[in-house]
């Protein structure tokens, strides 16, 4: 080997070489890698439809979508007004019931808690909202984080009314 | 390999030993000459070798009767445990047998910690074992997912959401750890062949850690170099075989204890409840052998800087080398060092307990306190302490403090160093 500095075509051939490895390593890695992501048939469940023609004011049910509780309730006046008055500098994470809750009467959240991913109970807790049992944190009755560990508000899914019975989620 | 020049005794075992040295490498294997010293606290090495091996056959066995899907998995496990002849056996072994892996792992490196066993020219020994740690703890959590408990779930949905603290990619590698938006069917099934690969990932690195053991050699109990082979050592076999053997049987006698009288003591009840994603157990603890870690993520009130933390807590100990600054390596001869290793045990013991409390009050101040402490003892007490420590003069030998020389000889009488053969 000589110590000259001067670029050979050798030099050339060993670094072209190298990235058409190094690119066909990458390639040949990328299927197996992504066969770890979500496949068709989870996909395929992204939406779920819900018939809530049954849920009465005051009443919340859970429903399962992609593996997760989501919330639908439908809220009482006293709790919509509750909600909307909480001036917002008392929350930790603000947020306006309203674009919470684009339609008042119903509020559609993820049932998981923000802290470590526990799913709160309903109509407990300080705010008269939701609480986890995990790590003590209250949310309000518009899913807001209000006391305890929890980074931020109960996450709201992508959701519409298909008909004014029927909510898809995803 | 050994000094001397091995030949086989026999006219085939010269022809096959010239083709393929195994039979060198056995002969290196029982001649190789060890600190004559050691304690039981060395006897640690070939337990750890024994719960592999153990946790190997039995989940192999185990393998043949599971089923790694959502909708069976947890009656596959009862099946197991009803119906499988022994199976309430094989999987105790199993169960339980992770646990005194861990115990045994714990022995081993806080035996390391306390005779300098991490300090040149053993780094390389040191960090595999790391890596093999880590891997343990990897294999173990995997393991705990699979009968898909309530634990299993929730215990797999919080550590995987640990990895949601990174920020931007945190998500998108969640839901790649997933394979779905939550812990679902495809998070079972790679978790079951993970933990299927680990041990033997594991096994080869437990193959280097001894050959990288075998270049220097053994430390002990005195901490100082000796020459080999010499009056100072014996060979592997058959004393140190022999020691090792009746710590074993101590070890087994302690392992089926908790088999065959309280196999569930180290468990949570939960976990014989079947997976159910609409309700969280009331309260979420890992098993107790990663509780000062969660105890350490808990105390910082930041979510990603408590991963941080968690993960510094265990990676520290690659640097544990070079942070200690000390050339005397056993604690022995080391007063100061002395202490503040009891009290690094007593500091990692109440993380532990504080681990398994909620989170809050005065428990949480414990917490932070025993983190603080824990980063203080690797980054800051122990390259100051080699600094400034006056240590004890070292013996010449191992034999001399015996023997002669009377001013070492009551550190080296000491329990530590009382198994002179």
């Amino acid at each position: 080997m000589s110590d000259q500095k001067k670029v050979k075509r050798r030099d050339f051939i060993f670094t072209a070489s190298t990235v058409v490895g190094v690119v066909g390593v990458g390639a040949a890695a990328w299927p197996l890698i992504d066969q770890m992501n979500p496949d068709a048939s989870v996909k395929a469940l992204a939406t779920t439809e819900v018939d809530v023609s049954s849920v009465q004011p005051g009443q919340s049910i859970t429903v399962l979508w992609r593996g997760k509780p989501v919330f639908i309730k439908r809220r009482t006046e006293n709790e919509i007004i509750e909600a909307k008055s909480v001036s917002l500098n008392e929350l930790k994470d603000p947020q306006k019931d309203e674009d919470r809750a684009t339609n008042p009467e119903w509020l559609v959240m993820l049932g998981v808690c923000t802290h470590l991913g526990c799913v709160p109970l309903a109509d407990k807790g300080d705010y008269n909202g939701w609480f986890c049992p995990c790590h003590g944190s209250h949310y309000d009755t518009s899913g807001r984080i209000r006391k305890g560990p929890a980074p931020t508000n109960l996450e709201i899914p992508k959701y519409k009314f298909v008909n004014s019975k029927t909510i898809m989620i995803g | 390999m050994s000094e001397h020049e091995y030949q086989p005794k026999s006219k085939f075992g010269k022809w096959f030993n010239d083709r393929l040295p195994l039979l060198t490498l056995t002969n290196h294997l029982t001649d190789y000459p060890t600190p004559k010293n050691l304690n039981y606290w060395w006897t640690f090495g070939g337990i750890l070798t024994f719960c592999l091996i153990t946790q190997i056959i039995t989940g192999l066995v185990l393998a043949m009767h599971y089923i790694a899907h959502a909708d069976m998995a947890f009656n596959s496990v009862e099946h197991i445990m009803r119906d499988v002849n022994y199976g309430w056996l094989i999987r105790y072994i199993h169960a339980n047998g992770a646990s005194m892996f861990f115990l045994a792992v714990y022995i081993h490196i806080f035996r390391s910690l306390f005779y300098g066993s991490y300090k040149s020219p053993r780094e390389i020994i040191w960090i595999l074992g790391i890596i093999i740690y880590v891997l343990m703890m990897a294999a173990a959590f995997m393991g705990y997912v699979l009968p898909w408990g309530q634990m299993s779930f929730w215990g797999a949905t919080v550590i995987t959401n640990l990895f949601s603290a990174i920020p931007l990619v945190g998500e998108g590698i969640v839901t790649w750890l997933w394979g779905g938006y939550s812990v679902d069917n495809p998070t079972l099934t790679r978790f079951f062949t993970l933990h299927y690969l680990i041990p033997f990932l594991i096994l080869g690195l437990v193959v280097l850690h001894i050959w990288a053991l075998h270049i220097p050699g053994n430390n002990n109990p005195v901490g100082i170099d000796i020459k080999k082979p010499s009056k100072d050592t014996v060979s592997f076999h058959p004393y140190i075989v022999i020691k090792d053997l009746f710590a074993l049987l101590i070890f087994t006698i302690l392992f089926a204890a908790f088999v065959f009288y309280s196999p569930n003591v180290l468990g949570h009840a939960d976990n014989y409840i079947e997976a159910n994603p609409m309700v969280t157990p009331a309260h979420i603890v890992p098993e107790w052998y990663l509780l000062p870690f969660y105890a350490i993520l808990r105390s910082v009130p930041d979510k990603l800087m408590g991963v941080i933390a968690m993960l510094s807590a265990i990676f520290i100990l690659v640097a544990l080398p070079w942070l200690d600054t000390s050339k005397v390596r056993s604690a022995v001869f080391r007063p100061l060092y002395k202490q503040f290793y009891w009290i690094l045990v007593a500091d990692v013991l109440i993380l532990g307990y504080v681990g398994a409390m909620p989170a809050e009050g005065l428990y949480l101040l414990i917490a932070r306190i025993g983190t603080a402490y824990y980063f203080a003892h690797f980054l800051i007490i122990l390259p100051i302490l080699g600094k400034i420590e006056k240590t004890t003069p070292l013996p010449l030998s191992i034999t001399e403090p015996i023997l002669g020389g009377a001013l070492n000889a009551e550190p080296a009488r000491s329990k530590e160093n009382s198994q002179n053969l």
